[in-house]
C-alpha cells in the first residue's frame, strides 16, 4: 500500500475514534451547559450503551436492541440526575464533580456484577470483520461508515434541537441566565433532567456503533470519559458543536501518534495536546475567555 | 384584588430584610413601590414571584395563594417579573429571546408580532444577539419578553436603571402605556419623582418595612417621602 494511502487510512481510524470522543465530549457539554457540573460517568454511558444492546441483541433484532440501549441508558441519565444531582444541588460544583467520579466507578462495578469482565462486541451492523468498502483508496470497514453517519446524524439533530425547537431553546436559555429562565417560566429542574439524558442517549448511541469495532468492556468508560473530557476542553466548554471539533482533533492526533510514534506514545499525544491547550488556550480553540461568562451555581 | 400581599417576611440565611410588608394593587392600576438602596423592594418582589422563599405571610393572585410556588410555576399565573438588570438571554437572538418569553402562551407567534409592531426597534434587530443589544434596547427587550407571557400584571424591578437619561424618559412613557393593553403595573424605582408622575398609588418602604402609602398625586408633595429618601442616592433618585 503506498504511504498516501496508509496515511488516508489512519486518518479515518483516527476520525471514527475522534466522532465517539466527540459524543463523549458532548455530552460533557449538554450538561455542563445545564448544571456547570463536569460529569465524569459521561464515559460509562457509552459502555453501559454497549453492554445493555449485547444482552438485548440476544433476544430481539439488532436494531431493535441498539434503540433498547439508548432508551434504557437515557433513563438511567435522567435517573442519576434525579437521584443524585437534584437532590444535591445546594453542594458546591466541585462536590458535585467529585461525585461524578464516584459514580462512574459505582457504575462501572455495577456493570462487572450485572455482565462479568469478558470482552464482548455486537455484531457488525453490515458485513463482517472481513468485509471492507474502499474510500479514496483506503480500505476500511463499513461499520467505520455506520459509526460516522449515526454520529453525523445525531449531532446534526441535535443541533436542530437546540436552536430551532422550543425545547432546545429553553436548555439553552437555562444555561444562558438560569434566573431569567425560571422567570420566563421554564422549569429548569426538569431541563437539566432532560440534559443528562439526552448525553446518556447520546453516549449510549456512540456505544452501539462502536461495539463492533473497539469491543465492549465494563472498563472502557474511564478513558472514554478523560479523551472526551480532552476534546470537549479543546473545543472550549458550553459549545457542543465545538466539540465535535475537539473529538474528531483528539482522535486524529492519536491515530497520526500511532503512525508515527512507539505506540506507548498513544495516550500521551492526546493528553499533551490537552496541556498545550490548558496553557495557551484556556477557553478552547472556540469557548469564549473566561470572565465573559461568570455563572452563579 | 388582581394581587395582594400580606404580612410578607423574607431574608437570606438568617438575616430578614422584609419584615411583614402588606401590599395590593387592583387591576388596572400602576403602583409604585419607593425607597432607598438595600431597602428590601428587589427581595420583596423576588419573594412574591417565588424565587427567594417568604417565611411567612400571603401571597393572593386573584384570590389564589400563590406562595411556596416554584418560580417557574408564577407565569402561568400571569404574574411575571422583569429583574433588575437586564437579565436577557445575551447568546441567544432577540427573536429566541421573545419566544423564551413566551414559553408557556401557545400563541407566542402571534403575540411576536403583537410585539414586534409595538417595538420596532426590536423587530430591526430581531437576528442580533440579545448581548449585542445597548443597555437601552436590552432593556426594552426585557419588557417586551415579558410581555410575550400576556401577563395580567408585570412587577418591574428598577427598570430605569443604568439607562441615560432620555432613555429613562422613554421607559416611563413606556410603562404608563402598559394601561392601554390591560397590563396592572407594580413598579420598583429609586426614581421617586419619574414613578409618582406615572403611577395612580405608591408605596414607600423603608428599612424592610411600608411607612408611607397613598395616592401618588398626594405623595408628590409629602415631605415625608422627600425624608425616606434622604441620602446622596436618595436625593438623586428624588431630583431625578
Amino acid at each position: 500500500m503506498d504511504p498516501g494511502n496508509l496515511a488516508l487510512q489512519y486518518f479515518l481510524s483516527g476520525i471514527t475514534k475522534g466522532s465517539i470522543y466527540a459524543v463523549v465530549a458532548i455530552g460533557f457539554n449538554l450538561i455542563y451547559s445545564a448544571t456547570g457540573v463536569l460529569n465524569f460517568a459521561q464515559g460509562e454511558f457509552v459502555m453501559l450503551g454497549g453492554m445493555v444492546a449485547v444482552t438485548l441483541a440476544q433476544f430481539v433484532p439488532l436494531p431493535v436492541a441498539v434503540a433498547g440501549a439508548i432508551l434504557a441508558v437515557a433513563v438511567v441519565g435522567c435517573l442519576l440526575e434525579l437521584l443524585f444531582f437534584r437532590k444535591l444541588r445546594h453542594h458546591s460544583i466541585l462536590h458535585l464533580i467529585i461525585i461524578t467520579i464516584g459514580l462512574s466507578i459505582v457504575i462501572q462495578e455495577a456493570a462487572l456484577h450485572l455482565w462479568d469482565e469478558k470482552v464482548r462486541s455486537l455484531p457488525y451492523f453490515t458485513g463482517n470483520e472481513i468485509s471492507s468498502v474502499r474510500v479514496f483508496g483506503a480500505a476500511i470497514s463499513p461499520q467505520v461508515l455506520w459509526v460516522l453517519g449515526a454520529v453525523g446524524v445525531s449531532v446534526a439533530g441535535l443541533h436542530v434541537f437546540l436552536r430551532y425547537t422550543l425545547k432546545g431553546r429553553a436548555m439553552r436559555a437555562c444555561s444562558s441566565n438560569p434566573e431569567a429562565a425560571m422567570l420566563a417560566g421554564i422549569n429548569i429542574s426538569n431541563m437539566r433532567t432532560l440534559a443528562f439524558g439526552l448525553s446518556a442517549g447520546l453516549g449510549a448511541l456512540a456505544g452501539c456503533v462502536i461495539s463492533p469495532i473497539t469491543m465492549t468492556h465494563y472498563e472502557m468508560g474511564g478513558g472514554l470519559a478523560i479523551k472526551g473530557f480532552a476534546a470537549a476542553i479543546l473545543g472550549g466548554l458550553g459549545n457542543p458543536m465545538a466539540a465535535v471539533v475537539g473529538g474528531l482533533l483528539v482522535g486524529v492526533l492519536e491515530a497520526a501518534s500511532v503512525r508515527y510514534l512507539p505506540a506507548a506514545y498513544n495516550d500521551v499525544s492526546a493528553f499533551a495536546m490537552l496541556l498545550l491547550v490548558v496553557f495557551v488556550r484556556p477557553h478552547g480553540l472556540f469557548g469564549a475567555p473566561a470572565g465573559a461568562q461568570v455563572r452563579e451555581h | 384584588m388582581l394581587l395582594q400581599v400580606r404580612n410578607l417576611r423574607c431574608g437570606y440565611g438568617s438575616l430578614e430584610v422584609v419584615h411583614g410588608v402588606s401590599l395590593h394593587v387592583a387591576a388596572g392600576e400602576i403602583v409604585g413601590l419607593l425607597g432607598a438602596n438595600g431597602a428590601g423592594k428587589s427581595s420583596l418582589l423576588k419573594a412574591m414571584v417565588g424565587l427567594l422563599p417568604a417565611w411567612a405571610g400571603s401571597i393572593c393572585l386573584e384570590g389564589r395563594q400563590t406562595r411556596g410556588q416554584p418560580a417557574w410555576r408564577c407565569i402561568s399565573n400571569s404574574l411575571v417579573l422583569v429583574p433588575e438588570g437586564k437579565m436577557i438571554f445575551a447568546d441567544m437572538t432577540v427573536r429566541e429571546n421573545l419566544l423564551m418569553g413566551g414559553y408557556h402562551n401557545p400563541d407566542r407567534n402571534l403575540q411576536l408580532e403583537l410585539v414586534l409592531q409595538r417595538y420596532p426597534r426590536l423587530a430591526e434587530r430581531l437576528h442580533q444577539l440579545g448581548g449585542t443589544l445597548s443597555g437601552g434596547e436590552q432593556q426594552m427587550l426585557a419588557l417586551a419578553r415579558a410581555l410575550m407571557a400576556r401577563p395580567k400584571i408585570l412587577l418591574l424591578d428598577e427598570p430605569s436603571m443604568g439607562l441615560a437619561p432620555r432613555l429613562v424618559e422613554e421607559m416611563f412613557a413606556e410603562i404608563l402605556k402598559m394601561k392601554d393593553l390591560g397590563v396592572t403595573v407594580l413598579l420598583v424605582e429609586q426614581n421617586a419623582m419619574a414613578t409618582l408622575r406615572i403611577a395612580d398609588r405608591a408605596y414607600v418602604m423603608e428599612t424592610g418595612e411600608i411607612t408611607l402609602e397613598g395616592q401618588a398625586a398626594d405623595l408628590l408633595h409629602n415631605p415625608e417621602v422627600k425624608r425616606a429618601y434622604l441620602g446622596a442616592a436618595g436625593r438623586e433618585g428624588w431630583e431625578g
